[in-house]
């Protein structure tokens, strides 16, 4: 082949290679300028702090904001002990060793679990297994064993549970080999090495990692379809609790209770109400909130991330 | 050899007196010395320290745990749906029509006087929707690895990597309400089909949550494939893309592979894009032009009004255990394809 | 030797030292004299570090390692798997190839030690660190800034202040792993100069790769080859009287 051949192939394919990276972005600006430019139409204050009135047909979606808060923050609470303990393990006393290989492809294969059987695992385990069980054992009738907020936030944190796993795992096999050498060497047990030393270094890492599995579980749909997630509810998951002797009525989230959340709105407003062209600027709206919750999520954790490395280079 | 030695300097030294170093502290013969004292009972340390390695452990064993529990309620479920329906229904049965002629059919209808629980259409309809979206994810995700790695320059690339990452970190409920109110329309004016929601609108959509998985796994395995290589074919006179076609992507081509194939697990196992955008009938057809209904979306669709307990209920974990089998086995093979990749580069 | 009458601080008998397959140690024996500076050369990859890393056992927490024969401190065994590795540790205290100070404070890193051991009042801690910086000669250019962080020291300050994190802890062995290869050569001699100093209260073991450096240091050497132990005497008498060719092949640099 010719030099000049040569040239003008390695001119093509550049050429065609940048053009589908291009059509990439392209999608992207698509879909965000999409649902922006719609969304954006609806969002008013009133959008965001009133419940749905009118079948659903006008009024705001507070309910499902604040459902989507309180099952994510539900949700970590329960997915981030568990899993940075876990990858706690993994890096400092398992080593090498032949757990802790099993563990890492517990974690890989869990990773890849489509997020419609976590919703059967959920509904299966927690909802009617646990929480049947529950009952059977109180013997006061349907409590427990029903979908609800608690039984959501579980399922959604054995989604997230390998997204905290693996970011933890990376941000503990960050911090120096050294530093753990010089902590040992200096008579410390392999506790006070992880608890003095790495993850002092470790957890702004994990924190980025917490907050990508709050996105990413903010996102999900499909886990929540039959635990918890409701159509529309007439009041917020909220109960009051009486504090014994003085008598005072405290409002608590009721994690027993179903719960509105801003996916499962988009979901069920664009398929499921009665009239999905007259609410589709509500659809929009909706879509348009949950978007930016997760973007305002992603992009902080970004951020801490490029912090992070920042200090890390200068130390 | 010149060689100044120990004993030579003690010997100086005592001569002429050093500057002493220590400065304020004169050297503390060892009983002056602040003695590190308040030990713990080295009993009790041990045990704490075992406790404290137990915990974590507990904690490291909780994702076998789940794994397994995922796998027994799912299968257990699953074999009661084997237990009670005949098996050759999985498959389709025969059927009177309103002539009287018997005809055999492969229908998932469940919920009928008289329920047919093929999976044919399931299956159909899942790989209508997922091979497509593979194949256009597959050249998109592909080609944009390829130009992150080896053709973007650092600041394009820093630029160009994030935004693909955003593609990936939209909700996937979102990417399905816009397949279905705005891309579906847009296709249709294209296609001209008769259905708005079809197998390739929602395999469109499926494939947007695809690039952004091989596209950054493509760049993982181009960019692991050692410089010296790269330099090697620079240094025969290749250009950059005879280097990148002949040189690095055959090294890293079994990278590659495996971000396909778990693309393809991906694909498969979608499920919001797919409800929202398939049109959820379930049909025998090879035309991805009509509407369809996959394995997800069936049991999305289904489970949360079925009667828990009866055969239509087992019958949807079965459909969720098919599901796990085949996304598990892609995991499963392009875990070893990466391990072989690992073994090829390393050595 | 010369008479040696007092029993030695560090026995090692037949160490043989392996990681997964490949064994890095083969059959070493030697004796540490007590307030005495051993120095440890040989090519790199000869089991050098590994063979002090056994003596506080720190070699063992990569995992996958087996490690036979004897190591005893002032008698006492190792590597039995009785030993409270963590009361070991503080008596044979180590200081690492590259300086590795926490990303702390001056204070902190110095006293990271003690605090490990239960101590926790202020003024003791005070003390502790005013001893240990002052051995370690760093005392007066960093007391007016003990709670910056070590990070902003100098190489040079670094890798003392890490000597004096092992002097915080009151060690009786200090073993140091190339302490001075990340180093510019005045920072180097200010290190020899601590070592020095230090060596009459403590006992050093000391692994370099400069042969100068040993010379200059050290009371007895020991030369290492692809993990066996070639030759051990006194420093003097291994540099200009070898009793086996190889050792005189490496000092006069013909190898390695």
């Amino acid at each position: 082949m010719s030099a000049a051949a040569r040239h003008r192939k390695e001119w093509w394919a550049t050429f065609v290679m940048r053009a589908i990276a291009l059509s990439t972005m392209a999608i992207v600006v698509m879909i965000l300028g999409d649902i922006f430019l719609k969304g954006e139409k609806v969002l008013t204050w009133g959008f965001l702090t009133l419940a749905p009135v009118e079948g659903m047909t006008q009024g705001g979606i507070f309910p499902a904001i604040f459902g989507t808060l309180c099952v994510t923050l539900l949700m970590i609470m329960m997915a981030l002990p568990l899993g940075v303990f876990a990858a706690i393990y993994m890096v400092e006393y398992a080593g090498r060793g032949r757990l802790a290989r099993i563990i890492r492809a517990a974690v890989n294969n869990l990773a890849g679990v489509p997020s419609i059987v976590f919703g059967l695992f959920g509904l299966g385990f927690f909802v009617l297994f646990v929480g049947r069980g529950l009952d059977r054992i109180k013997g006061e009738g349907l409590l427990f064993g029903q979908p609800a907020m608690l039984w959501a936030s579980a399922t959604l944190a054995v989604l997230v549970l390998p997204v905290v796993i693996v970011s933890a795992g990376e941000a503990l096999i960050a911090v120096p080999r050294s530093y753990r050498e010089a902590a040992f060497a200096l008579g410390a047990t392999r506790w006070q090495v992880v608890r003095r030393v790495v993850l002092p270094q470790a957890w702004s890492g994990i924190l980025t990692g917490a907050i990508l599995s709050v996105s990413r579980g903010a996102g999900e749909t499909a886990p929540i379809l039959f635990t918890g997630a409701a159509f529309y509810l007439p009041r917020l998951p909220i109960a009051h609790m009486t504090i014994p002797l003085l008598g005072l009525q405290i409002p608590m989230v009721n994690p027993l209770d179903q719960f509105m959340e801003l996916s499962y709105h988009v979901f069920v407003m664009a398929t499921q109400s009665h009239d999905t062209t007259l609410t589709r600027p509500i659809q929009y709206g909706t879509a348009f909130v949950l978007v930016s919750l997760t973007f305002i999520l992603n992009i902080s954790a970004i951020l801490l991330r490029r912090k992070l490395s920042r200090n890390e280079r200068r130390a | 050899m010149a060689v100044a030695f120990k004993t030579r300097i003690r010997r100086q030294s005592n001569r002429i007196s050093r500057p002493e170093p220590t400065g304020a502290m004169p050297p503390v013969p060892p009983a002056g010395r602040v003695r590190v004292t308040g030990r713990r009972d080295a009993r009790w340390r041990k045990l704490s320290d075992w406790l404290i390695e137990k915990f974590f452990l507990l904690n490291g064993v909780v994702a076998i745990v789940i794994i397994g529990l995922i796998f027994v309620f799912l299968f257990r479920e699953a074999g009661h749906a084997l237990a009670s329906i005949p098996v050759s229904s999985w498959w389709g049965r025969a059927e009177t029509d309103f002539d009287g002629n018997e005809v055999y059919v492969h229908m998932w209808q469940p919920n009928g006087d008289r329920p047919k629980y093929s999976l044919i259409p399931l299956l159909l309809g899942s790989f209508l929707v997922a091979v497509p979206a593979l194949l256009i994810a597959g050249s998109i995700g592909l080609a944009s690895g390829v130009y992150l790695a080896e053709i973007a320059s650092r600041r394009t690339r820093d630029l160009v990597k994030p935004i693909i990452e955003l593609l990936a970190g939209i909700p996937t409920v979102v990417i399905g309400f816009f397949c279905l109110a705005t891309l579906a329309t847009l296709m249709q004016s294209v296609t001209r089909s008769a259905f708005r929601l079809n197998a390739i609108v929602g395999a469109i959509g499926v494939s947007f949550v695809v690039i952004p998985v091989i596209a950054s796994m493509v760049d993982d395995a181009l960019r692991a494939v050692p410089g010296y290589l790269r330099e090697a074919a620079y240094g025969m006179g290749s250009t950059r893309w005879e280097t990148t076609s002949r040189v690095v992507f055959p090294a890293a081509l079994s990278g590659i592979t495996a971000a396909l194939i778990l693309g393809m697990g991906r694909a498969l196992g979608e499920t919001m894009i797919v409800l929202m955008a398939t049109g959820n009938a379930a049909q025998v057809t090879l035309n991805p032009f009509v509407s369809v209904r996959t394995m997800t979306a069936t049991i999305a669709a289904e489970l949360g009004s079925v009667p828990k307990g009866g055969d239509w209920y087992a019958s949807l974990f079965l459909v969720g255990a098919v599901l796990f089998t085949i996304t598990f086995a892609l995991n499963l093979i392009a875990e070893m394809v990466i391990n072989r990749m690992r073994r090829k580069l390393t050595l | 030797m010369s008479e040696a009458v007092a029993p030695p601080k560090v026995s090692i008998r037949d160490l043989n030292f392996f990681y997964g397959a490949t064994q890095a140690l083969r059959g070493i024996s030697l004796d540490v004299q007590e307030h005495k500076v051993t120095a440890v050369i040989g090519p790199s990859g000869c089991g050098k570090s590994t063979l002090i890393k056994t003596i506080n056992r720190i070699a063992e927490i990569a995992g996958n390692v087996r490690i036979e024969g004897e190591v005893r401190l002032d008698g006492q065994s190792v590597l039995d798997k009785s030993v409270d590795v963590v009361d070991l540790r503080r008596r044979v205290g180590m200081v690492f190839q590259k300086p590795n100070p926490f990303p702390k404070s001056i204070y902190d890193n110095v006293t990271f030690g003690p605090r490990l051991h239960g101590v926790n009042k202020r003024s003791v801690l005070d003390e502790i660190a005013e001893r240990a910086l002052g051995q370690a000669a760093l005392w007066k250019e960093v007391k007016d800034r003990l709670h910056q962080s070590a990070m902003e020291l100098s190489g040079g300050q670094q890798q003392r202040l890490c000597i004096a994190r092992v002097l915080a802890v009151d060690p009786e062995v200090i073993l140091m792993d190339e302490p001075c290869s990340a180093l510019d050569p005045s920072a180097t001699a200010r290190i020899e100069e601590t070592i020095e100093d230090l060596s009459s209260d403590y006992t050093i073991v000391i692994v370099t790769h400069n042969m100068q450096q040993a010379a200059r240091v050290s009371d007895s050497t020991a030369f290492l080859l692809e993990g066996k132990l070639v030759e051990f005497d006194e420093t003097e008498k291994i540099f200009t009287n070898p009793s086996v060719p190889t050792t005189e092949e490496y000092i006069t640099g013909r190898f390695g």
